[in-house]
């Protein structure tokens, strides 16, 4: 029995140490040539990750942002690039360079109407409304239907690519939570109009409602016309 | 609404014209008027009636619960009803005939007054006409105010003078949307913020800012002393659109500068890109000059606070705005 323990805690060390220097591995074979081998960053290429933390490596690396293919390509949310304890593992060599730590969001305990206001303050000139995603001068912005609660709040602590960064002083944790709420919410909204068209406001709306109901107008005149004339 | 009761007065004080041409052979068969008809078109003109005034009504209140729907069944139903009441009068009122005749090039007397007859005799069946257009004006007039009622959703009327208008005055303590004073260490490098002056509407053209700090070199336009107009590199805008009034919504933040793009504050409504670094000199879109930039002071408790005056007009270009000190 003793000897099973140790043996199972033996392994388990092993299993620590090889996902360190599994990190440590992945980090060189994919990260080190724009982020240095020291995670100081490289001129004109990327900058810094000491003190990055597990924040923005969960974040780019779990949205498939990172790793680019060269640095000035413009970062599109993918599959992550890597498994699940790879991830872990190159997070965790990142997180060693200290820095702040995942934030912990809870959408449940957040104010939907609070959400909202935040979200039409802080967001919506970008993301849109229902949180569809834009455009701003220079590159669009992406859609927030297929972020987690958990990566919502991390775009907002790093402000990732061309988004600006919102502190605790901006943004506190508690109405985080409300903003992501209403982040969550976006992806299936009560649309008591019936048909939402997308989400994309009110000029698709105006173009359906030419389009369909107009000739559908038209039609229905032609056979009012027609009854009469028999 | 004088306009609209003196119309009605006129209409119903109207002294009955004397048939014309009663001798005259008639050119459509004669039918009986039809009572059952009229009652359907005059209910069915209240009924649109009552549903245009009822899109006023839930316009005016703008406290309903699920107003956007009543918007659409009130004017859905005015204009289905309005429609129905024209179906009937054209199916039971007035007989349809079609006749086709080709065109005669000089205007024959003869065929005018016969057209003229047909009109008439077309309307025949109806006994209560008078009764009919006042309910029909009613309709119209309902239906016209139902759609001209949202222009007051256009906002308020803004005049010259609210466009040259400054509250700003050196001291004034600058706030967050919920009041607490910004403090000029919680300015962070790579954001932006929204800040009011304390103790005085925020819905003044001139009273929304935007605040950021500037990590860049400074290159204010020439006779802007960094000293005044940006402490410890922080600068406050109009957050007020110089095209057309939107409010600058967006800030294009970097993470990276070196593989991206430069530090902007962006119009979400047309694109208009300023530079937070060069006094917010136009980089991009319709804009046509600078955002007015605020003087800036830190006082010794490190809060942050107007110097003065704006450095020129704000809100959306007007003519004036080219004249005046812009």
């Amino acid at each position: 029995m003793v000897r099973v323990a140790l043996v199972v805690v033996a392994a388990l060390t092993l299993a620590a140490g090889a996902s360190a220097a599994n990190g440590r591995d992945l980090y060189f074979a994919n990260c080190v040539w724009c982020h240095g081998d020291r995670l100081q960053g490289v001129p004109a290429s990327g900058p810094s990750l000491q003190g990055a933390g597990a924040l923005a490596a969960d974040f780019y690396l779990r949205t498939g942002y990172m790793p680019l293919r060269s640095p000035r390509q413009k970062p599109t949310r993918r599959p992550p690039h890597f498994t699940e304890p790879e991830l872990r593992a190159l997070i965790s060599f990142v997180a060693a360079h200290g820095g702040p730590p995942v934030p912990r969001v809870h959408p449940e305990r957040g104010n939907l109407a609070a959400g909202l206001e935040l979200f039409t303050e802080h967001c919506a000139g970008c993301h849109q409304m229902a949180g569809a995603g834009g455009i701003v001068t220079g590159t669009s912005v992406p859609s927030l239907r297929s972020a987690t609660a958990t990566q919502v709040a991390q775009a907002v602590r790093i402000g990732p690519y061309l988004m600006p960064r919102f502190g605790e002083q901006a943004i506190t944790p508690r109405q985080l939570d409300s903003l992501v709420r209403y982040v969550l919410y976006t992806d299936h909204p009560r649309n008591r109009g019936g048909w939402a068209i997308g989400d994309l406001g009110p000029f698709p709306e105006g173009i359906v409602a030419w389009l369909v109901a107009g000739i559908a107008l038209l039609a229905l005149a032609r056979v009012i016309g027609e009854g009469l004339e028999r | 609404m004088k306009w609209v009761w003196s119309a009605i007065a006129l209409l119903l004080g109207r002294g009955r014209r004397a048939p014309a041409r009663v001798d005259r052979q008639r050119l459509i068969v004669e039918q009986p008027p039809s009572r059952r008809g009229e009652n359907v078109v005059l209910v069915l003109l209240g009924l649109a009636t009552l549903s245009f005034a009822a899109f006023v009504a839930v316009y005016a209140l703008d406290r309903l619960p699920a107003q956007t729907q009543l918007f659409g069944i009130t004017l859905g139903l005015g204009f289905a009803f309005a429609a129905a009441a024209c179906i009937v009068t054209s199916r039971l009122l007035v007989p349809v005939e079609e006749i086709s005749d080709p065109y005669a090039n000089e205007p024959h007397e003869e065929a005018v007054a016969e057209i003229e007859q047909l009109v008439e005799e077309s309307g025949s069946r109806l006994t209560r006409k008078r009764l009919l257009t006042v309910a029909a004006l009613g309709t119209g007039g309902a239906m016209g105010a139902a759609l001209l009622a949202p222009v007051a959703s256009l906002g308020p009327v803004v005049g010259p003078d609210a466009l040259r208008r400054d509250g700003w005055r050196r001291g004034m303590l600058l706030v967050d949307s919920e009041g607490r004073p910004l403090s000029a260490d919680g300015v962070e490098p790579g954001t932006f913020y929204t800040a009011f002056p304390a103790g005085a509407s925020h819905d003044e053209l001139w009273a929304p800012l935007v605040v950021v700090r500037v990590t860049d070199t400074l290159e204010l336009p020439e006779g802007r002393d960094p000293q005044r107009w940006a402490p410890e590199g922080i600068v406050a805008y109009s957050k007020i659109c110089t095209h057309a009034g939107c409010a600058i919504a967006l800030y294009r933040s970097p993470l990276n500068e070196e593989t991206s793009m430069k530090p902007a504050l962006v119009c979400p409504c047309h694109y208009s890109t300023f530079d937070p670094a060069r006094g917010a000199k136009v980089l991009f879109g319709p804009a046509g000059r600078p955002l007015p930039q605020l003087p800036l002071q830190i006082d010794d408790r490190r809060r942050l606070r107007a110097g003065g005056h704006f450095s020129g007009n704000v809100g959306p270009s007007w003519s004036g705005v080219r004249r005046g000190r812009a």
